[in-house]
């Protein structure tokens, strides 16, 4: 990192009301800089219209991996400003920041212009017009490409590719408007150039949801039951066309009770299985994660956050759920919860997911947001990790065969449908070694007991978390899930000027690790705790958990406005020592 | 295999060794007998069967019986048994449970279970009543029945379990007595053997809260007519009977359901070239 590694990545906002094309620009713009070389991350603010309503592609291009979003956006593109003052906040500009606005569309809006930014008024709608079936937002796309130096080349490649099938004509048009666009704008000086360190091998292209649908498939999940839900439905609609490639299957539920029991009943059957939901659906799911936890049947659950509580905002993030994943459950129902910590992530933490509720034999939540699940990310293909569903199964049992023997790591081995002499009945019920129920105070405590140590003895080894930086650092920043970004980019800025401070993103929830825990806050003297809730939600899981040392203070609000890496700066600078 | 061939297959083979809870003269004993006799005529290996319930009374019958079993949560028996019978085709599934538990709690799973027709047999042990909660109306009750919870009765016309069935998509509807448990034994056998989705209401009387049930002996009767696969008479059939009707009173031509589960073929490293740019 050199200090103004920050500053090389370049930052665009693609504007325009539903229908006016910008997601298909913003989707042309990472694949076209993708080939070009470069890294991205394109996220989408969107109003609840099914069609219709503000749009807006929000892009981030760089020549190193991009995780998140800038404090501020170098250039904003509007084809019209049909809602803008509901995103605007979003979309936070600067003095050097370029608007690019067509006269046709009328004045910027008060909101954005306040900020000082530059404007400059470009015929987008006309220069469209001038080409037969040309299209703004391919104007759009080439004006952009050419105030940011990228090269026409990879943007015609991206067009033949994507319009190819819709025919020659409209292949020609594409081009002739994305030349137009760059032609407009060819004499202009612009705020921020980027080019490509190295041009790219293997890059990858995936959002967050398909990057979870992918981890579970490697990590061996061959049955998913699904019903669809913002901001998730990506996960299942990736995994239905893949999951019969490798044997699997997936299975449209009538709700969320459905689809958590039947995903159950898979997996008794023997299939590593899966649901995935967000908030509202995860409230319905809770009875059944209770009876994959006491039947000690493996099932995962990927929950996408959003806006809560009830139907809250469900097409913007928020950090939310962690309340209702670790405390939700009635009784006592030693369980999993884990988090990615990135786009990326979420294919190794949903895949050590799979690998933790199947070789423990319980429920698992993973937690991803609507940020990181429906980006998409530029990547560099992710290693291989050797994490398969392995499940200690009884192949052979003999006479007096126990489901439930306790065992001295807890997990007993588990005879499977179709498996002579292992039959047994699953149950809510609390039940004796054998699975046969049971009121006695003996056989609660010992089943309670097996079913805790399991998952609190386990061994997680180092993925619990992401620790980075200096090991000496007094100053340590505790934070989860895709606010991890920010504070990681933060703390490189910090480190750039000298301040040395250490990250600590949590992937797994719950249960506590206080040993690691501890070890990694050895010499903390001063704490700060990061994450998008209002109420403080991981600030109360880790007080109720862990030994804080040092002062502690919190970093939180509520969604949908993301946690920005300059917020992070600023909170460590303004930090003064009561 | 040749043994397995020459084994004589006995109910008492199916039946575990756990005491049942249930009241004594609960029509669930025969039920369960029933169940026995079917899996020993159809001569089912116990380990490729799953006896899949919800809660209540009746739907602690898995653990009485010697197969695999799944006691899981009130009202989801049938989605249990779903993910079963998908992950693993080859096994005999049933799902069985009450009237509470499948037309209130699960009554949506009920619907989607007719209509998706996959290839399982659902058992309702109807008695008209709540009996683990200590006698309170469900929705198959008669309107003026006076309980605690309802006092003076629901005043709400009875939910028809059959009738529900068949325009949800069940391909094999069937009534029985558990008093008659040769001829629900026989009508079991039936269903499970009939692909897709197979629905049997068994009349199971609750001597405990509801000792008026007595008088079913008398009032059940066999069909007089024939079974039928046409919907449309069927229905007019099932809207019409007085609900002692018994025997198979619809056996539809419909297919199962499909689904892709197969053995691990393709390659991760082939589905992962999507995301390469």
């Amino acid at each position: 990192m050199t200090d103004n590694d920050h500053n090389r990545s370049v930052s665009l906002a693609m504007v325009g009301s539903g229908g006016a094309g910008v997601m298909t620009s913003g989707s042309m713009m990472l694949e076209a800089a993708t080939r070009a070389g470069l890294y991205g991350l394109m996220t989408r603010t969107v109003g609840p219209q099914i069609r219709g309503g503000e749009a807006a592609a929000l892009l981030r291009l760089a020549a190193k991996p991009v995780h998140c979003v800038d404090d501020t956006f170098d250039i904003l593109v509007a084809v019209d400003w049909k809602g803008a003052e509901r995103f605007a906040a979003e979309v936070p500009l600067g003095p050097d920041s370029l608007i690019v606005t067509d006269p046709a569309a009328g004045a910027v809006p008060e909101i954005l212009a306040a900020s000082g930014a530059r404007v400059i008024e470009v015929p987008i709608g006309a220069l469209a017009e001038t080409v037969e079936g040309g299209r703004a937002n391919m104007v759009i796309l080439g004006l952009v490409s050419a105030l940011i130096g990228l090269d026409e080349d990879p943007i015609y490649e991206i067009i033949a590719k994507k319009l190819g099938k819709k025919g020659d004509a409209a292949v020609t048009a594409s081009r002739q408007a994305v030349a137009a666009g760059y032609e407009a704008v060819a004499e202009l000086s612009s705020p921020v150039t980027v080019s490509p360190a190295q041009a790219g091998e293997n890059r990858w292209l995936i959002s967050g949801n398909q990057a979870a649908g992918f981890g579970a498939l490697r990590g061996g999940i061959r049955f998913v039951a699904a019903y669809p839900i913002t901001p998730a439905t990506e996960v299942l609609e990736w995994m239905s066309p893949n999951l019969p490639k490798v044997g699997g299957t997936l299975v449209q539920a009538e709700d969320e009770l459905a689809s958590i029991n039947m995903a159950i009943g898979a997996s008794f059957g023997g299939r590593p299985s899966l649901t995935a939901t967000s908030g509202p659906g995860l409230s319905l799911m809770m009875e059944g994660i209770g009876l994959a936890v006491s039947s000690e049947t493996p099932v995962v659950i990927v929950n996408v956050m959003r806006g809560g509580p009830s139907t809250g905002i469900p097409t913007k993030s928020e950090q939310t759920d962690l309340n209702i994943a670790v405390y939700g459950l009635h009784g006592d129902a030693p369980h999993i919860v884990t988090a990615a910590t990135s786009v990326e992530d979420c294919i190794f933490t949903t895949q050590w997911t799979v690998h933790l509720a199947e070789a423990m034999q319980t429920a698992a939540i993973t937690l991803s947001d609507q940020f990181m699940g429906q980006a998409s990310a530029v990547i560099d293909p992710p290693a291989n990790i050797s994490f398969m569903a392995q499940r200690l199964v009884e192949p052979e049992p003999v006479e007096g065969f126990m489901r439930y023997a306790v065992t001295e790591s807890g997990v007993s081995p588990m005879s499977l449908p179709g498996t002579a002499g292992g039959q047994y009945t699953a149950d809510g019920l609390e039940h004796n070694p054998k699975g046969l129920p049971s009121t006695l105070m003996e056989d609660h405590r010992d089943q309670m007991d097996k079913r805790d140590r399991k998952v609190s003895e386990f061994n997680y080894g180092d993925h619990w978390a992401d620790v980075e930086g200096e090991e000496s650092s007094e100053l340590v920043v505790l934070t989860w899930g895709s606010t991890t970004n920010a504070v990681r980019e933060g703390l490189e800025r910090l480190n750039a000027e000298g301040i040395s401070a250490k990250l600590v993103a949590m992937r797994l929830l719950s249960p506590a690790v206080p040993k690691q825990f501890d070890a990694a806050l050895e010499g903390a003297k001063r704490i700060l705790v990061v994450e998008q809730s209002h109420s403080g939600q991981f600030l109360k899981l880790l007080r109720a958990n862990y030994d804080l040392p040092g002062e502690v203070r919190s970093f939180r609000r509520a969604g949908p406005l993301i946690i920005r890496p300059g917020e992070i700066v600023d909170t460590v600078k303004n930090w003064r020592v009561q | 295999m040749n043994e397995l061939a020459t084994k004589k297959f006995k109910a008492s083979d199916y039946k575990s060794a756990l005491k049942p809870v249930w009241c004594p003269g609960c029509g669930d004993y025969h039920v369960l007998l029933s169940v026995t006799q079917a899996l020993a005529k159809l001569k089912l290996q116990p380990e490729n069967v799953a006896v899949v319930s919800g809660i209540g009374c009746s739907s602690r019958i898995p653990a009485y019986i010697n197969s695999y079993g799944f006691h899981s949560i009130h009202g989801r028996g049938l989605t249990v048994a779903t993910g079963v019978k998908v992950a693993r085709p080859e096994l005999t599934v049933i799902a069985a449970g009450g009237d509470g538990d499948g037309f209130s709690i699960g009554g949506n799973h009920f619907l989607h279970a007719c209509r998706r027709n996959t290839d399982m047999t659902y058992i309702v042990m109807d008695n008209e009543v709540y009996g683990m909660t200590k006698g309170q109306p469900s929705p198959t009750t008669d309107p003026s029945w006076d309980s605690a919870l309802s006092p003076g009765g629901t005043g709400l016309s009875p939910f028809h379990p059959l009738v529900i069935a068949l325009a949800s998509g069940a391909n094999f509807i069937a009534r029985t007595f558990s008093g008659d448990v040769k001829g629900t034994a026989s009508i079991i056998a039936d269903a499970i053997e009939h692909p897709g989705f197979s629905f049997v209401q068994i009349l199971s009387p609750c001597v405990t809260f509801r000792p008026d049930q007595k008088v079913w002996k008398e009032q059940v009767h066999e069909a007089v007519v024939p079974e039928t696969d046409d919907p449309g008479r069927a229905a007019r059939r099932l809207m019409t009977d007085d609900g002692f009707n018994t025997g198979v009173l619809y056996r539809g031509q419909r297919k199962p359901y499909r689904f892709a589960c197969g053995e691990e073929k393709g390659d991760i490293a082939e589905i992962q070239k999507q995301f390469e740019v």
